[in-house]
């Protein structure tokens, strides 16, 4: 479904107060596939460009070389083809729970009374109806995310990025998390493209992880994961995943 | 008011001292009247005071009301086109540092005694604070918002009234209160400089006939019609940004 061919992306940086510019070369030749309700993490060192990868798919900026294809069709440079949560919710404090789902169906102009209805069953299926009144700053971290996923799907774009969501949460209610998005997923099959560097969550969630190495980053490991579903907390120590997690941080260290 | 508790009790022990030393002392009333004498002034010219006052609160009505569309339009126009800000916001600190002392004697000799001159002065003296802190506020847009929304397809228009335009009210709203405080103060200057009406005429004859207890009696009620302005405006902020209030 999204075809990731070849993309590179080389930034010009000015250190210092110099007129000379550096060239700083972010992505090479990165190639990826998301298959339709697929759900795929990238992988890498902090800092080596995941997030230049995420605004190339998402249109914000232009790669030097590649391409980018949706279903066949090429989107290189293109807006409007994704949605995508980050580690900070980005509610719109000034709007309710229910208004702040409606956002991306707003800017699609969709009318606002349907909007909300679709909004509002959504929010009762996973039993969130009871904040739809409240304003983001009472609610958790935790709730907040789920808030911010379920905007970013109502938004009803084909592809779903997520960059580190779960970042910024404890332990505990990050494995939350994690169940419950699982269980959004199975539901609404959605397509999922995750950036992480937290190795277990990858496996957990993951069809396909790839790895990738420091800037300039390349696809440095491509490793399917066939543990099988719906995941339970105890396949973390089981040998399987112990023998991908081994192969996975052997990829990330090798680097060093 | 509990907050104010602890304010309200200095204020009232000043008095005192206040009261006290003019007593003690036994200063004369048109050098420095006590709290006392003020508050028998207050009551004794009541009607009169009322009467310039109602003259001041339309001034500052309109005055207020011109500084907040004129701030307003402002800031839109700096908001959504760089160009307007690069050339305006310079000029518009510029005509800051114009002494509206000076200004205010023109303003009568081009528009005459009448309304139009004390308004004037107001929405100069207001417009200021409401226009930076509006720009501001537009300016202090999360930027991973704007981003997000950029790639959801929003076009400039709709990241304007969707993000810039309600996060900027937080801003706009203290801007408000600023220029609330102003803004009687900025009417009664007006009135000063000829008028036949308003506190600021009074405060004027007041002084000149060495009837001290009444001038204090014009500030009292000068400082209370701002300190209500700033009020009404809190309370505008309070039912408009319900979720600002809440934090």
């Amino acid at each position: 479904m999204l075809d990731i061919i070849n993309l590179a992306k080389t930034y010009e940086a000015a250190p210092g107060k110099k007129r000379q510019t550096v060239r700083v070369p972010t992505l090479d030749n990165i190639s990826l596939q998301v298959k339709k309700g697929e759900f795929v993490s990238i992988v890498g060192p902090s800092g080596c460009g995941k997030s230049t990868l995420f605004n190339l798919i998402s249109g914000l900026e232009r790669p030097d070389e590649g391409q980018i294809l949706l279903e066949g069709r090429e989107i290189t440079g293109e807006k409007g083809h994704v949605s995508y949560m980050l580690q900070k919710d980005l509610l719109l404090p000034w709007r309710t729970i229910l208004d702040n789902c409606l956002l991306g169906m707003e800017i699609q102009g969709n009318s606002r009374g349907q909007a909300r209805k679709k909004a509002h069953a959504l929010l009762e299926e996973f039993n969130l109806s009871i904040y739809e009144k409240s304003y983001p700053h009472v609610l958790s971290g935790g709730m907040r995310q789920r808030i911010a996923f379920l905007r970013t799907m109502l938004a009803n774009k084909e592809i779903l990025l997520l960059d580190e969501p779960f970042g910024a949460l404890d332990a505990y209610t990050k494995s939350e998390m994690h169940d419950w998005l699982m269980s959004v997923w199975h539901k609404y099959s959605s397509t999922i493209l995750f950036i992480t560097h937290d190795v277990e969550e990858a496996l957990f969630l993951s069809d396909r992880i790839y790895v990738l190495s420091a800037r300039p980053a390349t696809v440095k490991l491509t490793l399917a994961v066939n543990l099988p579903r719906p995941r339970s907390r105890k396949m973390l120590v089981s040998e399987e995943f112990i023998e991908l997690k081994g192969q996975l941080l052997q990829a990330l260290f090798e680097e060093r | 008011m509990k907050r104010y508790g602890a304010s309200v009790g200095f204020f009232i022990f000043m008095l005192v001292i206040w009261e006290a030393v003019v007593r003690f002392f036994g200063i004369a009333e048109f050098i420095l009247p006590s709290p006392v004498r003020i508050g028998e002034a207050l009551s004794e010219t009541s009607a009169l005071l009322w009467e310039h006052s109602l003259q001041t609160i339309i001034e500052v009505l309109w005055g207020f009301t011109l500084a907040i569309l004129a701030g307003i339009i402002l800031a839109m126009l700096m908001g959504l086109f760089p160009v307007v800000k690069k050339v305006l916001y310079p000029l518009i600190i510029l005509s800051q540092t114009i002494p509206i002392m000076a200004v205010a004697p023109l303003l009568i000799i081009w528009f005459g005694y009448n309304l139009l001159p004390k308004v004037i002065v107001v929405a100069l003296v207001c417009f200021f604070p409401i226009t930076v802190s509006l720009v501001e506020g537009l300016e202090a847009v999360d930027k991973d918002i704007e981003k997000l929304l950029l790639a959801m397809g929003a076009s400039p228009w709709q990241i304007f009234k969707t993000v810039q335009l309600p996060g900027a009210l937080p801003s706009f709203f203290a801007g408000l209160k600023i220029s609330a405080t102003y803004s009687v103060m900025g009417a009664v200057i007006g009135e000063w400089l000829g008028a036949s009406k308003g506190l600021g005429v009074f405060m004027t004859r007041t002084m000149n006939s060495f009837l001290t207890a009444q001038v204090f009696a014009s500030i009292v009620v000068i400082s209370l019609l701002s300190l209500i302005f700033f009020g009404l405006i809190s309370v505008l902020a309070k039912f408009v940004m319900p979720w600002y209030e809440q934090k």
